[in-house]
């Protein structure tokens, strides 16, 4: 559209959604993440789309499960507890192989936790968001503009590998307004047929939406099948920025709101005559390793910086694979971390200048 | 084909459980000594003749082994 | 010679894997033959539960969804969302809809969703090995009631049709059996009659088919359809619970 409208980031990834041809919404309130819902309640409507509100997370997780078996480009959005409520769902999604997105706006836990932004979810997201050998295409946008960006995408990606995609924000990406600017919409009615999904079996052999597999050797052929989707993701779907890296001594990864703020402690850093940079990993499954590992040749140090007491360091660690040390800053319980905070490790890993 | 019988049990369906020989208002179901390629005794009928095709034991039928048919 | 009972064309030729005198196959077979004589077939998506029918979707020759534990009435949710002109029902056991899945029945009840729910009730968790069920009979024995079902502890058999009555959205309630061919007649009617309601557009319908586990009750198939018989139906009284006319 070209014109530039400031918006906070839950509703603007609403009207992203809508953009990109989703007309069903399956979702339940809670904080930071409510004003999502609210809008394509009010949304919806005018553009033919279904809003529910669910009895509970689980119900709305079952319901974009059967929502996306029928063909629709679907979404839910919720925040951390919430999240682990739709999560038997999610495996479900990934084992029948359909696509659908999912939005996290992260608070502090674990448990009821707060409400204020946090970054403890990546374990989640990445590793174990419910039982069985899946994966998410994770998705962390650091911007409301990239929130947008990063939805249409999460669609576009959910129907390429019939696999679900997952975005996380932490609170303060959903609460924050910032100007943005949308895409052309998409119309769902020009989106391809999904020659798979349950509309009615009219003249065609009945389509099952299933993950159940009785036989071992079924299960196993059915397992190899959904790695083989995540061994493509990780040799094509990568995406992260590189700030100032080609010098840098000290490199943060960093993603999210945490990577803005480590932005400003590069320059601060700099100024003081510290060689720092940033990689900041905008896909967390696939993570971005290779560009890590390639940097720990030049780089001296590492530096993980989290809302957590350390998740997305391992893959750091991983990555690295013990070339150079990886060191970890991280504040959490809803506390942001301020730049001055990290320019302070940059010093210590750094040395007195 | 087997259209001159009124009652066909599709006996590899058959279970023995002996549902339909309970319902038989005319008494003419009984199972087999012979067993299925699962090993269940199967439900049949010899007297085709006393059939009269109410279909009870088709309705009765757990697992759609009974097909019935009426002279018109 | 004109055929008076056959084999419905909505049920696929798979041979059904439900024990010996499961009641599950009477009932695929009458809501297989409801479909076809609906004429609905083509239009129809089931949700399979888990349970012993968790295969359900092997033997509906129709599109089908296979659900988590409880959760096929949300499943039916989305997928009657995203198309209305289509014909959704749910096929669940006692577990899968009077334990885990109450939430779930009950809001689709109470928002009125256009889908008919076919409730399996037979007093116990099969497919898991005889445990009790939210709808075990008091004294009953099953492996986690050792001892016979005490109120005190377990509380007492939960009447789910009874409970979906009392939800505005609820238009058609009913309670049936299948233990016998007149009972199994009237149960084929009140499916018909359920599935008539969703494509009338009218609201939510479900039918609560009294049934038997003659594995987990340690009976004979006969003898299982007389302890349904003795003992289920004083506990679950059967008839049309609620009706559009009886609202009206």
């Amino acid at each position: 559209m070209g014109e530039k409208v400031l918006m906070k980031g839950n509703e603007a990834i609403a009207e992203a959604a809508i953009r990109a041809g989703c007309r069903y919404f399956f979702g339940y309130p809670i904080t930071p993440q409510s004003e999502l819902p609210a809008y394509l309640a009010r949304k919806f409507p005018e553009v033919g789309g279904v809003f529910l509100q669910a009895e509970s997370e689980v119900a709305a997780s079952n319901m974009i499960y059967g929502a996306a078996g029928a063909g629709a480009r679907v979404l839910t959005s919720s925040s951390s507890p919430g999240i682990s409520l739709k999560a038997e769902g999610i495996s479900y999604i990934a084992g029948a192989e359909l696509p659908a997105v999912i939005i996290n706006i992260m608070r502090g836990g674990p448990g009821l936790g707060s409400i204020q932004p946090s970054q403890a979810d990546y374990f989640q997201a990445t590793k174990g968001m419910a039982h069985g050998d899946f994966r998410l295409f994770v998705l962390a946008p650091s911007s409301v503009q990239e929130a947008v960006d990063l939805t249409m995408l999460a669609f576009e990606i959910a129907d390429k590998y019939r696999n679900p995609s997952l975005i996380v924000g932490d609170g303060i990406i959903g609460q924050m307004m910032e100007p943005v600017e949308f895409p052309e919409p998409i119309d769902p009615d020009k989106l391809p047929k999904k020659e798979w999904a349950t509309d009615g079996a009219k003249g065609r052999k009945p389509n099952i939406i299933n993950s159940l597999a009785l036989e071992p050797e079924d299960l196993e052929n059915h397992n190899l099948k959904l790695k083989a989707k995540y061994d493509k993701m990780r040799e094509e779907e990568v995406r992260y920025e590189e700030i100032q890296t080609e010098d840098a001594d000290t490199i943060i990864v960093a993603y999210g709101t945490t990577a803005r703020i480590a932005s400003s402690a590069i320059e601060q850093a700099r100024k003081k005559g510290y060689k720092v940079g940033l990689i900041r990993p905008i896909t967390l499954f696939p993570f971005p390793s290779e560009v890590i590992s390639k940097a720990a040749e030049k780089a001296d140090n590492f530096l993980a910086v989290e809302m957590s007491t350390g998740q997305m360091v391992e893959d750091v660690r991983l990555a690295v694979n013990g070339k150079k040390p990886v060191h970890f800053y991280g504040r959490t319980g809803g506390v942001v971390p301020s730049p001055e905070e990290i320019v302070k490790e940059i010093e210590k890993i750094g040395g007195e200048r | 084909m087997v259209k001159d019988k009124n009652v066909v049990f599709d006996i590899e369906r058959c279970k023995g459980c002996e549902l339909c020989t309970a319902v038989c208002p005319v008494s003419i179901i009984d199972m087999s000594e012979d067993i299925n390629s699962h090993g269940y005794h199967f439900a049949k009928v010899d007297e085709q003749d006393k059939c009269i095709s109410c279909a009870m034991c088709a309705t009765m039928c757990p697992d759609v082994v009974i097909k019935v048919y009426k002279e018109e | 010679m004109k055929e008076v009972a056959g084999y419905p064309e909505s049920l696929t030729e798979k041979k059904f894997h439900y024990c010996p005198g499961c009641t599950h196959g009477i009932i695929h077979r009458i809501v297989a033959e409801v479909i076809d004589e609906l004429g609905i077939r083509e239009e129809t998506i089931g949700v399979a539960p888990v349970g012993c029918s968790v295969l359900a979707y092997e033997y509906f020759n129709v599109d089908m969804h296979e659900a988590s534990h409880g959760r096929a009435p949300a499943v039916a949710t989305g997928i009657k969302r995203v198309h209305p002109d289509k014909f959704v029902f749910t096929y669940q056991g006692d577990g899968d809809l009077a334990s885990i899945g109450t939430a779930e029945i009950v809001h689709a009840a109470n928002r009125g969703e256009l889908i008919s729910t076919i409730f399996v009730n037979n007093a116990i968790y099969g497919m898991t090995g005889g445990q009790m069920a939210p709808t075990s009979l008091i004294d009953q024995k099953t492996t986690t009631s050792p001892f016979g079902r005490n109120a005190k502890e377990a509380g007492h058999p939960i009447k789910m049709s009874e409970m979906l009555t009392e939800l505005t959205g609820s238009v058609y309630i009913a309670r049936v059996s299948v233990h016998d061919p007149k009972h199994i007649k009237q149960a084929k009617k009140a499916i018909k009659k359920a599935f008539q309601i969703q494509l009338d557009g009218k609201g939510f319908a479900m039918v609560e088919v009294l049934s038997t586990c003659p594995t987990n009750w340690g009976m004979k198939p006969q003898d299982a359809l007389e302890w349904l018989k003795d003992n289920m139906m004083e506990v679950y009284p059967l008839g049309e619970l609620k009706t559009p006319e009886g609202v009206e």
